[in-house]
């Protein structure tokens, strides 16, 4: 660790915490919680969901806590009506693309998205619903995506490039059209670089990569960001 | 995006048919103001079959269940059973004996809930009570000991389901294709076998009382859906009452048995779907005899119509005297349903009190793996209200390319408008319509018990609409309720 550390304010609270250590962790290490949603420890952060956007006095703009490093005297708020305002309407366009039904979503009750929807606050969304139809891959002997409830956060496809280090998953496409693919967009059976580790259920926020027939708490418990840093720091 | 347009635009131009349109009956007259017909309409539409497409299999138990909150159960079994045949496996012992328990539950409670809660208030309130005390609130007041017995009742019913499966209402997660997911603890099975022998006690008593009180129902008898239909449902091998497994059975009105042991699998060989365009619900029809000769019944009538036997001792009583109230033990009345569902609902009791003796009923072993073995599967349940047929088919990696179901309410569809037009014609005398007929019609469609948020696919409350309608097609008279 760094023996170079940096004075901030957090939410008007003093905090001292080593150079180049990002808003996100800063806050976490001293108690105070911001939303995050593609964001896993252990892997590397891309700021996508923008859900831990931050107020920086003197700033004009916001930024993703996941990816500013702090700076001294910096003086960041994380809790404003604003924000509130902002990560709700983050949440509301997530929910208004793609099929979000919990009623039947095998991570019901265990879901990053539908938590932090309740916890927001979110009882609809005020976006006209932009659905179109998804292809489910159920090709894998024990693994399913189903792209109908993707958020596009990334993480599988980070878990799979660090972590697991084949880089089965990508990205296809931009924006709405975005999905993740296997390979070169093989079906998963036809995939030829994937270990079927199944570390991309297990980051999965959502009910977007499971297990079949494993019950989720299984998938996803809790240690997972745990077991991911250990591996990355070789302990 | 051009569908959430489309159905945007679609409720502000139709917002009458979403406030009132679900159900609606209209009654036409001849020439000379007698009633010609009575018609049950359905007007709305859900659609599940459409929208399960693409869907993995093992989800269907999870979505299927969701077109109903009352027998949810019964749809978890069919559509279990229908992923069972696609996995082409067997579920252990234990898993078979638990899902039938479950479903005891079910039929206990959803029996319950349309006798105390639904009907009751008719059969012991008065057809002619008014209709603001004709609720369960007013049988609540006027009997308060049957009011607490029937919900005590369903709770056992529900707390059956909880046990086994987890969650009272939509326990989907428990049911997967090959059994299910976890076994029964032996708390849970002490549980409910404690509680069982007060639930057995209120089952008797209310039988018993409903049977004291028939003969204040002859005109009902009479006149409620009372006519010659055939009847169908599942019977064990030996022609058993049966809701679970078991083969088709069809009886005539005369209790010929007219075909039997009829693989539920190849029910498109027997069963024929009309579609009328003044109503969402389909009309099956029994196929050889063509449309709509084909009316057949289903539901507690239906299957002790069917049935030579319960099984269970104090069943098996109560049904010998019961058909005696048939020509060659077919009860035609449909106001017999509710007679029918109070001893189904001591069949249910007894039967889970048996199940729940059985020592293997705790056995550990509850599921079969495999995966996608075959193209399609179909799935037969007898829900509360009736044969439940749910039938899919798969691609190679198992999602849903294609779905149908038919809902217990749906087979009794063409035996509703028959029922509703014989109310009609019985209680509509001038041009206009009084408030007890509305409540006939209302009565004997609740003696089906319909269920229309599943038969039609259909979401919503269900306030009835009745129209009269003369012979050159105007509107005469209207009222909703
Ligand atoms: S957690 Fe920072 S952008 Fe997603």
């Amino acid at each position: 660790m760094s023996a170079l550390t940096v004075k901030l304010k957090i939410d008007n609270i003093e905090v001292e915490v080593p150079e180049g250590t990002t808003i996100l962790k800063a806050a976490r290490d001293n108690g105070i919680e911001i939303p995050t949603l593609c964001s896993l420890e252990g892997l590397t952060n891309y700021g996508g969901c923008r859900l831990c956007l931050v107020e920086v006095k003197g700033a004009p703009k916001l930024f993703p806590a996941c990816t500013t490093p702090v700076s001294a005297g910096m003086e960041v708020i994380t809790n404003s009506e604003q924000l509130r305002e902002y990560r709700k309407m983050t949440i509301q366009l997530l929910l208004s693309e793609r099929t979000h039904v919990c009623s039947v979503c095998v991570a019901n009750d265990h879901c990053e998205l539908q938590s932090l929807a309740n916890k927001l606050g979110v009882d609809h969304s005020i976006f006209e619903r932009n659905w179109t139809r998804k292809e489910i891959d159920s090709s894998h002997d024990f693994l399913v995506i189903d792209r109908n409830r993707c958020i596009l956060c990334t993480r599988c496809i980070r878990v799979c490039d660090e972590i697991e280090g084949v880089h089965t998953l990508d990205l296809k496409q931009r924006g709405r059209k975005a999905e993740v693919i296997m390979d070169l967009d093989e079906d998963w059976v036809n995939s030829c670089s994937c270990t079927s580790c199944r570390k991309c259920a297990k980051v999965c926020p959502v009910g977007a990569i499971y297990i079949e027939g494993e019950p989720i708490t299984r998938t996803k418990n809790k240690d997972v960001a745990e077991f991911i840093l250990t591996r990355r720091q070789r302990k | 995006m051009v569908e959430g347009k489309n159905m945007g635009k679609e409720i502000e131009i139709h917002p009458v048919t979403r406030i009132e349109g679900h159900a609606k009956v209209t009654i036409h007259l001849n020439k000379d103001d007698s009633v010609k017909e009575a018609r049950f309409h359905v007007l709305d539409f859900r659609g599940f079959e459409k929208f399960s497409e693409g869907r993995p299999f093992y989800e269907m138990p999870g979505i299927t269940s969701r077109s109903c909150g009352i027998c949810p159960v019964s749809h978890l079994l069919a559509s279990a059973k229908a992923c069972d045949a696609i996995v082409g496996v067997k579920p252990p012992k234990a898993a078979v004996l638990l899902r039938r328990l479950m479903h005891m539950g079910q039929l206990i409670q959803s029996h319950a809930l349309s006798f105390f809660h639904l009907s009751a208030p008719d059969l012991l309130l008065g057809m002619d009570a008014p209709p603001e005390t004709r609720n369960i609130f007013g049988l609540i007041e006027k009997k308060p000991d049957l009011a607490i017995q029937g919900v005590k009742l369903r709770k056992f019913g529900q707390e059956i389901i909880e046990k086994v499966a987890g969650k009272r209402i939509h326990s989907y997660d428990w049911i997967i294709p090959g059994g299910a997911k976890w076994p029964l603890s032996k708390e849970n099975a002490d549980y409910l076998r404690s509680n069982l022998p007060e639930a057995l006690d209120i089952a008797l008593k209310t039988l018993k009382m409903f049977k004291s009180s028939l003969q204040g129902f002859d005109d009902e008898v009479e006149n409620f859906g009372n006519f010659p239909t055939y009847y169908l449902g599942l019977v064990t091998p030996k022609g058993g009452l049966e809701h679970y497994d078991g083969k088709i059975r069809i009886v005539d009105a005369e209790g010929k048995i007219v075909a039997d042991q009829l693989d539920p699998e190849a029910y498109q060989e027997y069963i024929g779907e009309a579609v009328e365009p003044w109503s969402y619900m389909k009309f099956p029809y029994y196929k050889p005899l063509g449309y709509p000769e084909g009316i057949y019944r289903v539901g507690p009538l239906a299957r002790l119509n069917i049935a030579s036997h319960c099984g269970t001792p104090l069943a098996d009583e109560e049904l010998k005297e019961f058909k005696k109230l048939g020509k060659k033990g077919v009860v035609q009345s449909t106001f017999h349903y509710h007679y029918a569902r109070l001893i189904e609902l001591l069949f249910c009791l007894e039967t889970a009190k048996e199940l729940l003796e059985d020592p293997a009923i705790l056995s550990e072993r509850v599921s079969s793996k495999a995966s996608v073995n075959n193209e399609q599967g179909v799935g037969v349940a007898e829900a509360p209200r009736g044969t439940l047929i749910h039938h899919y088919k798969v691609d190679a990696q198992g999602r849903i390319l294609w779905a149908n179901m038919i809902i217990a309410t749906e087979h009794n569809n063409l035996a509703f408008n028959k029922a509703v037009t014989q109310v009609a014609k019985k209680y509509v005398k001038a041009k206009q319509l009084q408030e007890g007929m509305l409540n006939r019609v209302e009565a004997v469609i609740r003696a089906f018990d319909p269920c229309l948020s599943c038969a039609t696919h259909a979401v919503g409350q269900m306030p009835l609409q009745v129209q009269l309608i003369d012979a050159e097609g105007r509107l005469v008279d209207q009222k909703v309720r």
